[in-house]
C-alpha cells in the first residue's frame, strides 16, 4: 500500500494540539488531587474521634508565617518564569532563589513544629487518631514540598552553572504548575487541620 | 520505500547475538516492544492465576476434600484475585493500549516514552513483590507466607494482630508500586491521545479504541489514586503504629471499605471499557459495516465513566448503611445499566444487515455480547439492595463478577489477541486451533460460571474451603470444577496456537482483515518508527477512503 495517498494535503488550517508537558502535568495533578482527597476525607472523618488526648486544640497553633512564605513562593516562581521568558536570566535567578528560600522556610517551620509536638508535647503518629491523621496529611504535603524543592534546587544549580536559557522557560513554567498545586493543597490542609479541625 | 528499510532491519536482527537482542527488550522505550512486554508478562501471570483458581476448584470439587489446607486455600483465593486484577487484567489491557494507541492515532510513539518504560517495570516489579511473599512473607515463626486477607483486604484482618509476619505488607507494597505504574500509564495514555494525533484526526474522527482508552485513562487517574492513598494509610498502620483502620483506637473498618471500593468499582470499568474498545474495533470489521452510532458510543462511555464514580457502596449493602445510602447506591447502579445497554444495542446495530464473517476474533466478540448482557442483568439483581442482603457474599456474587471478568473481559481480550496477532507478529494464527480454543473455552466458561449461580442461591458463601455434604451444593460444585478443565484445555490450545503461529504461521501482510484504521496501513510488524511519513486523515476510516476513492467516508461524516 502506498502511504502517499494518506498524506494528501488537507485544506484545513495549521494542525495544532495542546502541549504534552502541560497536559501531562495537569493529569498528574488530577491524580495527586485524588490522593490528597482521600487523606483529607480521612482527616475530616476522624476529627474528634480520638479516644484519648492530646487533642488538636491543646497543641496546634496557626502557622501563619510559614503559610505566608509558601503562598508568596507561588508569586515569586511566576515572576521567575516570566523573567526567563523575557530572557532576563539574572532576574530569573534572583526570583528562583527566593522561591527556593521561601519553600525551605516553610519546610523548616514544619520541621520545628513537628519537633515541638514530638519532643515537648509527646504527640507521635501512634499516640491517637489525631496524631495518625495529622502527621499523615501534613507529612504527605511536606513530602510534596520536598520533591518540589529538590526540583527547584536542581534548576538553581543549572542556573548557577549558566545552563538555563530562555528556551527552558516552557519547561519551568510546566514545573511551576506543580508548585502552584502544592500551594493550593496547603490552603486546603491549613483550613482543614488548623481552622476546622481545631 | 518503507518496506525496504524494514527488510534491512529484519536482516540485521537475525545477525545480532541473542544477548544483545534481549538487552534491547530490557532497555527499550518503544511502545510496541513495551506493549508486547506487558502482554507477555500478563500471560505468564494469567497462567499462574489460573493454576491458583484450579487449586481452589479442585479443593471444592467434593465436600470434605483435603486437597489443600484451609490456610493454603485462603492464600490461594487472595493471590488468585490480586493476580488476576492487578497483574493480568490491567497490564494486558495497558499492553494493548500501549501497542495500539500510537499506531491508531498515526504517531511514532507515546507522549512520554521513558515514563512508559518506567510504568511497565513498576508493574512488573509489583508482581514480583507479590510473589516474593512466598519466600519473604514469614516474618515470624508460625506466620503465613503469601497474603491471605482476600483481594479487598478488609480491616481489621490486615492489622498486625491478625496478620503477623510480612505477607500483608508484600500485598500492600505490590499494589502501591503497581498503582504508581498504572497512574504513569494513564498519564501517558491521556497525553498521547490529546497531544499526538496525526493531522486531520480531530476528536470526532479518532478510532473508538483511542476514545475509550482516553476515558479509561481518566478513570485510572481517579480510581487508582485513592487505592494508592489507602495503601499508604495501611502501611502507616502496620509499620508506624497508626490507627486509621484500628477500631480499638476509634478508627473505622468501614472507612477502609469505602476507600477500597471507591477504587474497586471504577476499576471494573477501567477493565471493561478497553474491552468495549476491542469490540468496537472488531465487530465493524467482521460485519463489513462502520460502527453504528459512533457519537452515542462515545457519549455512553463518558456517561459510564462519570456514573462509575458514584456506585462504589453497592459492594457494601450488607455492611448496614442508612436507608438513604442504600437507596442512592441502588439508584446509581440501576442508572449505569442504561449507557451500558445503549452500547450493546449499538454493537448489535453494527452487526444488523452486515456481512458477518465468523472468524475467531468475531466469535469471541459475539460471545462477549451475550455473556456481558447476562453479567449486567445479574449485576442489576445484585444492585437492588434487598436482593443483595439475601445473596451478598455468596457464590452468586462470585458467579456474577466472573461472568463480567471472564465472560466479558477475557473473551474480548482473546478476540483482540487473534485480531491484532497478525499485526504484532507479522504472521497469521491457525484458524482451526483458534476455533477449538473458542469452543472449549466457551463450554468450560458456561459449565463453570452458569452453574456457579446455583449454589450461591442455595446459600453457599464465598471463600469457604470446604462444605458439608447433603446441602444440595455437591453436584453444582462438581460441574463447576469440571468446567475449569475445559477452560484450562482451551487456554493450552491458545498458547500452542500462539507459539506454533509465531514460528510457522503464514505471513500476514499489512492488512489481513481488510480493515480501516491506521495500524493496518503500515507493515506487520510495524517498523520502529511506525510510519515512514506521518499520515493525514479525513474520516474515521482512513483506509476505507484510500481503498474506495470513489466513495470516501469524509463525504458523509
Amino acid at each position: 500500500m502506498s502511504s502517499a495517498t494518506l498524506t494528501r494535503s488537507s485544506n484545513e488550517p495549521v494542525w495544532a494540539l495542546p502541549s504534552r508537558g502541560r497536559v501531562g502535568m495537569f493529569t498528574l495533578i488530577a491524580a495527586e488531587s485524588a490522593v490528597f482527597t482521600i487523606f483529607v476525607v480521612a482527616y475530616i472523618y476522624y476529627i474528634g474521634k480520638s479516644l484519648s488526648g492530646p487533642m488538636p486544640k491543646d497543641l496546634l497553633e496557626l502557622p501563619v508565617f510559614s503559610t505566608v512564605c509558601l503562598l508568596s513562593s507561588s508569586l515569586t516562581i511566576h515572576l521567575a518564569v516570566r523573567a526567563l521568558r523575557q530572557a532576563k536570566v539574572g532576574v530569573f535567578g534572583l526570583w528562583w532563589f527566593l522561591t527556593m528560600a521561601l519553600g525551605t522556610i516553610f519546610l523548616v517551620s514544619t520541621g520545628r513544629e513537628w519537633h515541638h509536638l514530638i519532643y515537648e508535647k509527646g504527640l507521635t503518629i501512634s499516640t491517637n487518631l489525631f496524631g495518625t491523621t495529622y502527621y499523615s496529611l501534613v507529612g504527605l504535603h511536606a513530602f510534596h514540598v520536598t520533591v518540589g524543592l529538590l526540583a527547584i534546587a536542581l534548576a538553581m544549580v543549572f542556573t548557577l552553572l549558566g545552563k538555563v536559557k530562555p528556551e527552558h522557560s516552557e519547561r519551568l513554567d510546566i514545573f511551576s504548575l506543580y508548585w502552584h498545586f502544592v500551594d493550593v493543597v496547603w490552603v486546603i490542609v491549613f483550613t482543614v487541620v488548623y481552622v476546622i479541625g481545631r | 520505500m518503507a518496506s525496504d528499510t524494514i527488510a534491512l532491519g529484519m536482516a540485521d536482527e537475525g545477525a545480532r547475538p541473542i544477548g544483545e537482542r534481549l538487552h534491547d527488550w530490557v532497555v527499550t522505550v518503544d511502545h510496541k516492544k513495551l506493549g508486547i512486554l506487558y502482554i507477555l508478562y500478563s500471560l505468564l501471570m494469567l497462567v499462574i492465576g489460573g493454576v491458583e483458581a484450579t487449586i481452589l476448584r479442585i479443593q471444592l470439587i467434593v465436600p470434605h476434600n483435603h486437597f489443600v489446607s484451609p490456610q493454603v486455600f485462603n492464600r490461594m483465593f487472595t493471590m488468585h484475585g490480586t493476580t488476576m486484577i492487578f497483574f493480568v487484567a490491567m497490564p494486558i489491557l495497558f499492553g494493548f493500549g500501549t501497542y495500539l494507541i500510537p499506531l491508531m492515532i498515526g504517531t511514532r510513539d507515546m507522549a512520554f516514552p521513558r515514563l512508559n518504560a518506567f510504568s511497565f517495570w513498576m508493574t512488573a516489579f509489583g508482581g514480583l513483590l507479590l510473589y516474593f511473599s512466598f519466600i519473604g512473607g514469614n516474618g515470624l515463626y508460625g506466620a503465613g507466607n503469601a497474603p491471605d486477607v482476600g483481594w479487598f483486604a478488609y480491616a481489621p484482618l490486615t492489622s498486625r494482630a491478625f496478620s503477623p509476619g510480612h505477607s500483608t505488607d508484600f500485598w500492600t507494597m505490590a499494589l502501591l508500586v503497581s498503582g504508581i505504574g498504572s497512574i504513569g500509564t494513564a498519564v501517558n495514555f491521556i497525553t498521547t491521545i490529546l497531544c499526538m494525533r496525526c493531522p486531520g484526526m480531530t476528536l470526532g474522527k479518532m478510532p473508538l479504541l483511542a476514545w475509550l482508552n482516553l476515558i479509561t485513562g481518566g478513570l485510572v487517574i481517579l480510581a487508582v489514586s485513592p487505592l494508592t492513598a489507602a495503601q499508604i494509610m495501611l502501611a502507616i498502620d502496620r509499620y508506624l503504629g497508626g490507627h486509621f483502620f484500628d477500631t480499638q483506637a476509634g478508627g473505622a473498618a468501614v472507612l477502609w471499605m469505602h476507600f477500597f471500593w471507591i477504587f474497586g468499582h471504577p476499576e471494573v470499568y477501567v477493565l471493561i471499557i478497553p474491552c468495549f474498545a476491542f469490540a468496537s474495533e472488531i465487530i465493524p470489521v467482521f460485519s463489513r459495516k462502520p460502527i453504528f452510532g459512533y457519537p452515542v458510543m462515545v457519549g455512553a462511555t463518558v456517561a459510564i465513566g462519570f456514573i462509575s464514580m458514584s456506585v462504589w457502596a453497592h459492594h457494601m449493602f450488607t455492611v448496614g448503611m442508612s436507608s438513604y445510602g442504600n437507596s442512592f447506591f441502588t439508584a446509581t447502579t440501576m442508572v449505569i445499566a442504561v449507557p451500558t445497554g445503549i452500547k450493546i444495542f449499538n454493537w448489535i446495530g453494527t452487526m444488523w444487515g452486515g456481512k458477518i464473517q465468523f472468524r475467531a476474533p468475531m466469535l469471541f466478540c459475539i460471545a462477549f455480547l451475550f455473556q456481558f448482557l447476562i453479567a449486567g442483568l445479574t449485576g442489576i439483581m445484585l444492585g437492588a439492595s434487598p436482593f443483595n442482603w439475601q445473596l451478598g457474599n455468596s457464590y452468586f456474587v462470585v458467579a456474577h463478577f466472573h461472568y463480567v471478568i471472564v465472560g466479558g473481559i477475557l473473551f474480548t481480550v482473546f478476540g483482540a489477541f487473534y485480531y491484532w496477532f497478525p499485526k504484532m507478529s507479522g504472521r497469521m494464527y491457525n484458524e482451526t486451533l483458534a476455533k477449538w480454543h473458542f469452543w472449549l473455552f466457551l463450554i468450560g466458561f458456561h459449565l463453570t460460571f452458569d452453574f456457579m449461580h446455583v449454589p450461591g442461591m442455595l446459600g453457599m458463601p464465598r471463600r469457604i474451603y470446604t462444605y458439608e455434604p447433603g446441602r444440595g451444593w455437591d453436584i453444582w460444585n462438581l460441574i463447576v470444577t469440571v468446567g475449569v478443565f475445559f477452560q484450562a484445555t482451551g487456554v493450552l490450545v491458545f498458547v500452542a496456537n500462539l507459539l506454533w503461529s509465531l514460528w510457522r504461521g503464514e505471513p500476514a501482510g499489512n492488512d489481513p482483515w481488510d480493515a480501516w484504521t491506521l495500524e493496518w496501513s503500515t507493515t506487520s510488524p510495524p517498523p520502529d518508527y511506525n510510519f515512514a511519513t506521518i499520515p493525514v486523515v479525513e474520516s474515521r476510516r482512513p483506509l476505507w477512503d484510500i481503498k474506495h476513492p470513489e466513495d470516501p467516508d469524509w463525504k458523509y461524516e
